[in-house]
This record gives C-alpha cells, structure tokens and sequence, in this order.
C-alpha cells in the first residue's frame, strides 16, 4: 500500500539572471513526487540545483514555471511566508534559523505560532514554558536551564539543534532541510543528523534533506535522489539503497551524467 | 553666561530632553528593533507639530490635538512604508523622499484657514491656550503646572505600552522581522506588513513628540525637525553607551532611551555656556553621533588585529 502523495512538483523551472552573462539554469523542469512519510535525502554536485529545489518549494523566489502542490494544495504562487505554515526548515548557516538577539524561549514561542494569527495576546504563556523546557531537555545540551539566554550566545551546533526544534514544535507538513550539519565539526554534525533522524521517524515527518555526505544520505530515509543540471537524475528507493555503497553511488554518477561528481564539500568529507 | 545661569537653564533641558525622549523611542523602534534607519523623522516631527498647533488654534482640547498628531504621523510613516516595501525604494531612501514631500504637507497645514493656504510657522501661546499640556513658561515653576511632571508620566506610559506591545505575540513577531527576516518569514511572519506597521508606530510616536514639543515652545515651524533623526540617533547611542551593560530588559532601554536624551540636551546647555555658538551645535551634534556610530565598527577592527598579532607566534 503506498501513502498519498505529500508534495509534487511538475515540471518546475528556474533560471537565475536570464539574459546577463551570469545567466544560470537551476531547476531545468524537475518532477518528484514525495509520499507522505517519506525522508528523502537529496544528493548532487556544485550548483546541481539541490538548495535551489529546496527554496523554490519553500517560496524564496517564484519558479519560470511548472508547478508545486503539498498535501494537494496548490502552493506555486503563494508567498513564502503563508507557506512556512506547512513547512519546517533548517538551514545550511546556522545563524539563519534563530533571531540571535531573541532568547531561547522566544524563539520557540516564535516557532510554535507558525501559521497562527499573531494577535496581542502575551507571546509566551507559562504553560508552553513547561513544554518548551520538555522539549529541551531532549536535545540533551542543557539548553533547557538557559531558555532565557540570547540565542546569539549559542554555538552552531547548539544553534542548529534548536532550529531542528523550533521546525518540528508545530508538526510541519514537510520538512526542508538543506545541508544542516555542513557547518559544524564532525562530531556536532553527527549529533545534529541523529537528533534529525530522530525527530523525523518520532513524528513521522516526511522529509527532504539535502547532504554532501554520501555515506549520511544512503544510511538515512527511505529513499535517496541524486540531482544533475537541475534535474534527478538517479531516484534509489529503500531496497536499492541498503544495497549501495558510496563507491556504487559514484560510479552510478558517472554513467548517468557522463562525468565525474565534483563537490567541493564532499571532496573534504569523503 | 555665569554658573547661576546654567543652573537655571538646566530644569528647561530636562523637560526638553523628556520631549525629544519620546521621539527617540519612536526611533528606537525602526532603528533598533527594525533595523531601518528612518529618515521620515525629520519631516513627521514637524508634521505632528503642525497637526496639533492647527487644531488647537481651531478650540480643539489638546490632548486631542496630539492623538490626532499621533495618527497623522502614522500616516506619514505608512507612506514611508509603502515606498518601501510595495515599491522596493532601500529604506533610507524612502524616508528622505517621505520626509521631502512632508515639508510641502506641513506647510499646507499649517496654512489652513490662511488666505495664503500656506504658512511656515504657528504660534500657540500659552496666553491664549491656556489648556495647553505643557509649557516651557512653566520649566521653573515648583508647582504640577511644571511639564516635567507630565512628561515624566507620559514617558512612563508610552514605555508601558511599547513593553506590553513587543512582548505580544503580534510585537515578538516584529522584533523577529528586525533580527532575522528570514527567520521570520519562515516562521510564517509576513516581513512587508511588519515593517510597515512598526514604520507606522513609530512615525505616530515622533508626531505626538511634534505635537508636544509645538505646545512646550509656543509655535509650530515647518523647519522644527531639521536634524531631529540625529538627535534621536544621539538619544538612543547615549543611552547604550551609558546603560547598555546594566540595562538588559526591554523596559529599561527605552528608559535609558529617555535618559540618553535628558543627557544629551543637559551636555548641550553645558558646551553652550561653555561658550560654544549656537549656530555649530548641529555640527557638533552630527560629529559626536558619527564617532558613536563608529565605536562598535573600530571596536571589532581592534579585536580582528589583536587576533592576527596573536596568530604570529
């Protein structure tokens, strides 16, 4: 039995600067449909139009054309604020999922009113205090005895694990995560990945994240795509992938787009 | 100027300072909690003493006149925010064209009911107003007529409102636009409308200053803002500089707001009978605010040497 479709994209085009030198195709007409419940990670090489995909699906620009639907609502032309209601997102710098002048607390009330009318009530009641410390707690970093520190005084790590929070608080539709741990040491980066998985299969989310790391993207989710010149051009379901390894992957690279993967990232990570 | 004479000048730079207070906190709102340097200031100052010098001279109660003083300047400030974000001018520009074109506004203004149907200054005497809300005749006075005691009270109120409104859920949400529109709109937060509303608010509160700072010196000129943003910028440094590191809830820096200004205006008494010439405060003022201004930016250059010193080894 397979789930409903949660997101489709049709067709979806995007040139950046067209008609300049600096003209740029990043989206060259991707179709993907993700079920609900699905992770998917996302892999590719330098400008393979993996955070391009990411931000057009949560409305950073708008798209040339093709369409964009989520739980069968049409979103392409919706501005990125109304459809940050359905959606949690992580990204690549740390410093731009939080208010680093905001603290902690506030961050998370922030987050947990995604959606919701903003009116003049209090912006934070007693009783979220209570569930935001909870959920805190959880991230095992001790951030749930500072939730009145300015979020700027945390590490990136700390940062993004609380990113990954204030994401899931209100259970998005789908979660966007664009290569959330590329900016941390190995070890956080580890740490940030497990607490994703986690929050991930706890919700049961469905999920496309896009990693420069090989190994990451085939040992997570349920299916993995590989994007070329803004398209897919490789989609491994969960059977093909407990099969391949990073090396198989590779190889797969250079036969379907007729070179060799170049990722600046993944070349230090390998 | 002797020393008894400063003395004697002091109480009025309190009470002025208590008036520009108010206008600072509206600036603090943009520049601060925004992060938008609004130039509108200059013109929405005026435009709120011209509204409520007009309206008193018409038999309107004063205190009406200044809300009405208050909802004009949050007009003025909508249009710096149209411009701004429905036309895509960068803010800066947006409030000097705003701040332009309220220079002919105010003019009109103050001309109603002239045959000229314009006019450049409105006198409001206190002998003829006698209801006015505050007056610098009364600076010296020790009675409740003096306007420090007002304008203690209404600065204690607007800082009342201003914590409650940014601590709402609507206000947590602007002070995210101004700290990380990115987040901001991925939290769902419509990034336009917030400026737009925090421009509005701000701009009203520098009106109502106008609209007090009209009555406390008895007319209304169309030039009265001429550099008022400054002295806001000014009010606002001082009061960081000098309260920054003791003053970290939201309430407290806008009091400190309020006592940047008082200190600012009572320094200028002082470099006045110090023998300084009106006519070069402006200068003076411009060059204080730009070295403050500096401070954080030669602070981070010092720091980045002393790494590379350190990186020798």
């Amino acid at each position: 039995m397979t789930e409903p479709d949660m997101l489709i994209l049709r067709n979806v085009q995007k040139t950046f600067n067209p008609g300049t030198t600096m003209q740029k195709t990043a989206l060259s007409g991707i179709t993907l449909t993700l079920h609900k419940g699905d992770f998917v990670t996302v892999i590719g090489g330098n400008g393979a139009g993996k955070s391009t995909m990411l931000n057009a699906i949560a409305g950073t620009f708008p798209v040339d054309s093709g369409d964009i639907s989520l739980n069968g609502r049409e979103i392409t032309h919706l501005p990125e604020h109304r459809r940050a209601i359905f959606l949690g997102r992580v990204f690549q710098d740390p410093m731009t999922g939080t208010a680093a002048s905001m603290n902690i607390e506030e961050n998370l009330a922030l987050a947990i009113r995604r959606g919701q009318k903003r009116g003049l009530r209090w912006g934070i009641s007693s009783r979220e205090r209570a569930l935001y410390r909870e959920k805190l707690a959880s991230l095992e970093l001790g951030l749930e005895n500072r939730m009145g520190s300015r979020v700027g005084l945390l590490s990136g790590g700390q940062r993004q694990a609380l990113t990954l929070l204030m994401a899931t608080l209100k259970k998005p539709e789908l979660l966007l995560l664009d290569e959330h741990t590329a900016a941390l040491d190995p070890k956080t980066a580890e740490k940030v990945l497990r607490l994703t998985n986690q929050l991930i299969q706890e919700n049961g989310l469905t999920a496309l994240m896009v990693t420069h790391n090989m190994k990451d993207a085939l040992a997570l989710g349920n299916r993995t795509i590989m994007m070329h010149e803004g398209n897919t051009i490789l989609d491994l379901d969960a059977e093909q992938k407990r099969h391949m390894t990073v090396e198989d992957l590779l190889a797969q690279f250079e036969k379907v787009s007729g070179r060799e993967l170049s990722n600046d990232r993944m070349l230090l990570t390998r | 100027m002797n020393f008894a004479q400063l003395l004697n000048q002091l109480p009025g730079a309190v009470a002025q300072g208590l008036i520009w207070g108010v206008m600072a906190i509206g600036v603090y709102i943009t520049f601060r909690i925004l992060d938008i340097a609004d130039l509108t200031v200059d013109g929405s100052i005026a435009t709120g003493g011209a509204v409520a010098a007009i309206l008193i001279t018409q038999g309107v109660h004063p205190w009406l006149a200044a809300l009405i003083a208050f909802l004009a300047g949050m007009a003025a400030g909508a249009v710096t925010g149209v411009f701004h974000t429905v036309m895509g001018i960068p803010a800066i520009l947006a409030g000097i064209l705003t701040q332009l074109a309220l220079y002919s506004v105010n003019l009109r203004i103050q001309g109603i009911g002239t045959d000229l149907g314009s006019r450049a200054n409105v006198p409001l005497s206190i002998n003829k107003y006698k209801n006015m809300l505050v007056s610098l005749r009364n600076v010296g006075s020790f009675t409740l007529e003096n306007p420090i005691w007002l304008m203690l009270l209404i600065t204690a109120v607007l800082i009342g409102l201003m914590y409650w409104f940014f601590g709402t859920e609507y206000g947590c949400g602007l002070r995210a636009v101004g700290a990380n529109p990115q987040m901001a709109r991925a939290q769902g937060i419509n990034t336009n409308s917030g400026k737009l509303t925090g421009l509005m608010i701000s701009n009203g509160i520098v009106a109502f200053c106008g609209a007090l700072m009209a009555q406390y010196q008895g007319f209304s000129d169309v030039s009265m803002g001429r550099g008022a943003i400054v002295i806001g910028l000014a009010a606002v440094i001082i009061g960081e500089v000098i309260f920054g590191k003791l003053f970290r809830n939201f309430a407290l820096k806008l009091l400190a707001v309020s006592i940047g200004a008082i200190i600012y205006y009572l320094v200028i008494q002082i470099v006045l009978w110090l023998g300084l010439n009106t006519d070069d405060l402006k200068l003076l003022t411009a060059l204080v605010v730009a070295l403050f201004l500096a401070a954080p930016h030669w602070k981070t250059q010092v720091r980045i040497r002393r790494t590379k010193g350190g990186e020798k080894l």
